[in-house]
C-alpha cells in the first residue's frame, strides 16, 4: 500500500524542488501508477495548483505542462493534426478514459517506464523536456538519464514537421502493451522507437543508413529499404520476456511492427 | 487534514489523512455506489464525475478533491433510473456489480460524444468492465436509450 506522512500543494516549483530534494519525497503525477507500489513517501508535492495541466501552441512549438493529463493530449486537435492521429492513437488503448483522465504526461515521460506508450510516442517526435534544474533538453538525452531530484515542468515538442505512425500490440486491448513502435520521418531524419521492450522506449540507431534518404526513394526503393530495416532492428533491438511475452515473440513483433509502422509512413499500406 | 468539497452539489467536509484516497472518503461520506473493484485502477467501478470529468477515485487522494465538484451516481438517481431500465430491458447485466461506474461514464460520454457510434461507444467505455457480460447488451442499451432520448427530443420540438 502507498503511505503518505505529509501532502503539500506547493505554490511554485521552486517550492517543489526543495521539498523534493529529500529521497523520501515523491513528486505526484496522476497517482496510477505511484499507489500501486508499497511505498512510504514522507512528502507527497502536488504540483496541481502551479498551472501547469495545459497545452499551449505557438508558431514554433507546443509547450506541454506536466501535469496535462492524457486524455487532454489525445482529444487535443492541434497535437492530433500535427501528428497525423499518431498521438491520439498512442494513448487510446491505455486502460480507459477514466484512468487518462487521471494520469499525467508528466507522470508518464518523469517514470521513464518500459511500458510507456507515452515515451515511445515523444521520442518519434522532436521533443524536449524543460527541467527546473537540469533546463531544456531532448528528451532522448533525459530517457536515457538516472532518475535525479529534479522537477520535470513542461513537455516541449518542437514543430519540425513529422509524418509518423504508432503501433502497439496488445495481449488484450486495454492491457500494458507488449510492444510498441513509432516511425516517423522528423524533417528528412528517420527515426524508428521501440518500447515495452520490455525494458525502456529507444531510438532504434541507424548506423548503416538503411533509411537514409527515405523521403525521396522511388516506392521500390522504399519498399526494400523498410524490409531491409525491418530484419536490422529485429536483430538489434535488445528484448526480454516476461509474463506478457518471451523474447522470442517480441523479436519477431519489433520486426513486423517496424515494417507496418513504415509502410504507413511510406503511403504503402493506409490501414493496420 | 480538513478537506471540503462539493458532493452531488452539496457543499462537504471532513477529515482526510494525506493517503486517504477519494474512494475511501466518499464511502464515510455514505456514497456506497463507489465500489473498489480491481485495486489496479483498470476495472472502472469506482469511477465518480470530477468537475464533469470520469476520474478512478481510486486513483485521486481526498486532498485532492478540495474546491473541485464530486458526482456519484447517488447525485444522478433520476437519470440512473431511467438510462438503468435500458439497461435491465437488453438483460445487459447479471450481477449489477459494475453497474455505478459503468453508468456514471455512459452519462460522461453522452456529454462528450452526444451521439456516439457504436465503435466510438465501445471504445469510450473500454475501462469499464463486466465479468459476467460480453458488452453486447449493454452496448444495446445504450443505442437504444439514444434512440428513445432522440425521439423525446423530436416530440418536444
Amino acid at each position: 500500500m502507498l503511505k503518505i506522512r505529509n501532502y503539500i500543494k506547493v505554490k511554485s516549483v521552486a517550492e517543489a524542488y526543495e521539498l523534493n530534494q529529500k529521497k523520501t519525497a515523491c513528486v505526484l503525477g496522476g497517482m496510477v501508477w505511484l499507489k500501486m507500489g508499497n511505498r512510504n513517501v514522507s512528502t507527497a508535492i502536488d504540483l496541481s495548483g502551479l498551472g501547469l495541466d495545459t497545452i499551449s501552441e505557438t508558431e514554433e512549438e507546443f509547450v506541454i505542462g506536466c501535469m496535462t493529463s492524457l486524455r487532454d493530449l489525445e482529444v487535443n486537435p492541434a497535437l492530433d493534426a500535427f501528428s497525423h492521429g499518431a498521438v491520439r492513437e498512442s494513448l487510446r488503448h491505455i486502460v480507459g478514459v477514466q484512468f487518462r483522465n487521471c494520469a499525467t504526461v508528466g507522470g508518464s515521460i518523469y517514470g521513464r517506464y518500459g511500458f510507456s506508450d507515452v515515451l515511445t510516442m515523444f521520442l518519434a517526435m522532436d521533443t524536449w523536456v524543460e527541467l527546473y534544474q537540469g533546463g531544456i533538453i531532448p528528451l532522448a538525452e533525459f530517457a536515457s538519464m538516472k532518475k535525479d531530484r529534479d522537477i520535470l515542468v513542461n513537455i516541449i515538442v518542437k514543430k519540425t514537421p513529422v509524418f509518423c505512425s504508432y503501433i502497439s500490440q496488445r495481449n488484450s486491448e486495454t492491457d500494458f502493451p507488449v510492444l510498441t513502435c513509432a516511425a516517423s520521418l522528423i524533417g528528412e531524419d528517420a527515426v524508428t522507437v521501440i518500447g515495452a521492450r520490455p525494458g525502456r522506449a529507444m531510438i532504434v540507431e541507424d548506423t548503416r543508413g538503411i533509411m537514409k534518404g527515405f523521403k525521396k526513394m522511388t516506392k521500390k526503393q522504399r519498399e526494400a529499404a523498410i524490409r531491409s530495416f525491418a530484419e536490422y532492428a529485429a536483430q538489434k533491438v535488445p528484448v526480454g520476456g516476461n509474463m506478457r511475452a518471451s523474447a522470442e515473440y517480441r523479436k519477431l513483433l519489433v520486426k513486423v511492427l517496424t515494417r507496418r509502422a513504415w509502410e504507413a509512413v511510406g503511403g504503402m499500406k493506409n490501414e493496420y | 487534514m480538513n478537506i471540503s468539497f462539493w458532493l452531488n452539489g452539496v457543499c462537504v467536509s471532513g477529515e482526510a489523512e494525506p493517503d486517504t484516497l477519494l474512494l475511501d472518503f466518499l464511502r464515510q461520506k455514505g456514497c456506497y455506489s463507489v465500489k473498489r473493484g480491481c485495486e489496479t485502477a483498470n476495472c472502472g467501478l469506482c469511477t465518480v464525475l470530477m468537475d464533469g470529468k470520469p476520474v478512478l477515485s481510486c486513483s485521486v487522494l481526498a486532498v485532492r478533491a478540495e474546491g473541485h465538484k464530486i458526482i456519484t451516481l447517488e447525485g444522478m438517481q433520476k437519470e440512473a433510473e431511467e438510462f438503468g431500465s435500458f439497461l435491465a430491458d437488453e438483460g445487459a447485466e447479471q450481477c449489477g456489480f459494475c453497474n455505478p461506474g459503468f453508468i456514471m461514464n455512459v452519462f460522461a460520454m453522452l456529454k462528450e460524444i452526444p451521439d456516439p457510434t457504436e465503435e466510438e461507444i465501445r471504445e469510450y467505455l473500454s475501462g469499464n468492465l463486466c465479468r459476467c457480460s460480453g458488452f453486447v447488451g449493454q452496448t444495446r442499451s445504450i443505442l437504444k436509450f439514444l434512440q428513445y432520448k432522440k425521439a423525446q427530443k423530436e416530440g418536444e420540438e
